[in-house]
């Protein structure tokens, strides 16, 4: 009777990505700002504007940046608010009664995001090279695409500690105001160069800049740090994450949010 | 496995900071019966399932499962679960959630059964949003079945249903029975554990205040609903032994209590004009205030 019958792992693996997948893609909440704001963000300032405004090379700067940010919002997002969510609605806490391991549902959501991620730099290189006249060589393309795509760990494990400590809706609001303002001072948008001293500073503590600066290496842009401490950096930064969440977890008992002191029990 | 216990609380505490949600709690239950857990918000109930489910850790006692430890994947494969507060996401489809579900056991029941189970057949296509209350607490039944389990915990299935859908579900929960796997079932419906369960224990204040078939349950607080027209209020009976509530209908006064003929002999004495006098046996509800109100002496029963 104690044959540890089980249901093939693979299986599990394979269906919560899918179905992770397919519930993020029709949820237009999500899908529009992580799939389009960067899509159209980088055709008006890199295509449209870039081209022949202040710099000839800001469409190629600007593709590797936002494709940092297009990866940087589906892991985000997918963490940070999906878990809140999730844990909010109760089916996490359904979850964990089944015989679902734990790693399924997460390894499902960093898959999202790769798949996401991959999207939306697929559509920034095409903007890129066919729109804005981009011209790199070949290894550079797939070294960016790459690297770029790297940068689902820190960001999915930065997602993990926001949503293990945040609540349902607060959580999108929390995950937005990480979101953005770590794109602006990573120098996603705009090169950091053009802010004030004291403002480049602080990218040096962001995951998005190191994220950026990996990426801006490969095509012979970044600020000149090496690629060693940018590595560093975001391996440290995603391991006290990872840690921050699971004292988060450990705080809250995995999934026993829904029961109320006094409350409904 | 013929031990005739398949879950078991034994001297279980729980405490939410100062909150005392089970206090000493001993809790069996047996291999295919229907155990309803009855008693109002607040009682202990899904604290009780959740130590069971082993989603909360035991902090005082012990909760085994199938002799186990709630949280063993041995136990997991063969337990099915419908929680209180829980829905699977809007975005995906009957069948998409019930495919997920029945990938998580080794040997689940076949999609199209699930559906004719819950009831839910040609629904396999909708949105989990789209469907009416009644309707998600059908799925979420059908996703505790998925796995084909011995034991199912049902934490108040029927919650803020109204009465036709909740009747419906009932019929599901039923035939569920029939095939002999053990249920436990919470409710604060009192009804609902008369119409589904072999045995009920009631929980009051995190503690066990009664336990039995639902006969049983009747037959010891014997309660009697009393009902007449007279002048007496039900203020002025509240103190008469045995009287658990009393209230004003109408022209008429509905006084509960276990000891009926005390109670019509001093409204007589009080009242000779008393008339239009009924004492009927009251039903689990009456039987559940009566032994709530036992063990909570001082205030009334809302």
């Amino acid at each position: 009777m104690t044959a540890p019958k089980q249901a093939p792992r693979w299986r599990i693996y394979a269906l919560e990505a899918w179905y992770q997948f397919l519930m993020v893609l029709r949820e237009p909440a999500f899908a529009i700002p992580t799939l389009l704001f960067p899509l159209i963000f980088y055709l008006f300032f890199g295509v449209v504007m870039g081209a022949g405004s202040f710099s000839a090379a800001a469409p190629t700067y600007m593709l590797a940046t936002y494709s940092v940010f297009g990866v940087m919002g589906p892991s985000l997002f997918g963490f940070g608010a999906g878990l809140a969510m999730e844990r909010d609605s109760g089916v996490l806490l359904l979850k964990r009664t089944t015989p679902m391991p734990a790693a399924a549902y997460l390894l499902a959501k960093v898959a999202m995001a790769i798949a996401f991620g991959a999207a939306v730099v697929l559509g920034i290189f095409l903007l890129g090279a066919h729109g804005a006249g981009v011209v790199l060589y070949r290894w550079q393309w797939f070294a960016l695409a790459g690297v770029v795509l790297a940068g689902v760990i820190p960001f999915c494990a930065l997602g993990l500690a926001v949503g293990a400590w945040s609540r349902g809706r607060a959580a999108v609001a929390i995950t937005n105001l990480v979101f953005l303002p770590m794109a602006m001072l990573s120098g996603l948008w705009i090169p950091i160069t053009i802010f004030p001293a004291a403002l480049q500073d602080i990218a040096n503590v962001l995951p998005a800049y190191h994220q950026a600066q990996l990426a801006l290496k490969i095509i012979d842009m970044d600020g000149g740090q090496t690629t060693l401490l940018h590595v560093s950096v975001l391996g440290v930064q995603s391991l006290a994450y990872l840690a921050v969440a699971a004292f988060g977890f450990r705080r809250a008992g995995t999934g026993a949010v829904s029961i109320h002191p006094g409350g409904t029990s | 496995m013929s031990e005739p216990s398949v879950a078991r609380l034994s001297g279980v505490t729980h405490r939410y900071g100062s909150v005392v949600a089970l206090e000493e709690v001993d809790l069996e239950v047996r291999r295919g019966e229907v155990l309803a857990v009855l008693g109002p918000n607040g009682a202990g109930k899904t604290t009780a399932i959740h130590l069971l489910l082993g989603s909360l850790p035991v902090q005082t006692g012990r909760a085994t499962v199938f002799g186990q430890r709630p949280d063993a994947p041995g136990v997991r494969a063969r337990r099915g679960a419908m929680l209180q507060i829980s829905g699977v996401p809007d975005t995906l489809t009957v069948g998409e959630h019930i495919d997920l579900f029945r990938a998580y056991y080794p040997t689940p029941v076949p999609a199209s059964d699930l559906l004719a189970m819950a009831g839910i057949e040609g629904l396999e296509g909708r949105r989990f949003g789209k469907l009416s209350g009644g309707q998600k607490q059908r799925v979420m039944f059908a996703l505790a079945l998925c796995g084909d389990p011995q034991l199912v915990f049902l934490d108040e299935p029927t919650a803020g249903l109204d009465v036709e859908v909740r009747r419906g579900l009932w019929e599901e929960i039923r035939r569920h029975r029939e095939s002999g796997r053990t249920t436990v079932l919470t409710t604060h419906y009192l009804e609902e554990a008369d119409a589904l369960a072999d045995r009920i224990v009631v929980l009051h204040r995190g503690r066990v205040i009664a336990e039995g078939a639902p006969s049983t349950i009747k037959s010891r607080t014997a309660a009697r609903r009393v009902r007449c027209v007279t002048r007496v209020t039900g203020d002025a009976v509240t103190s008469v032994p045995g009287v658990v509530r009393s209230e004003t209908r109408g022209q008429h006064l509905e006084v509960l209590t276990s000891r009926p003929e005390t109670l019509v002999r001093e409204l007589l004495d009080r009242d000779p004009d008393l008339h239009d006098l009924t004492v009927v046996g009251a039903g689990l509800e009456e039987a559940f205030l009566a032994l709530t109100r036992e063990s909570d002496e001082p205030g009334p029963v809302r």
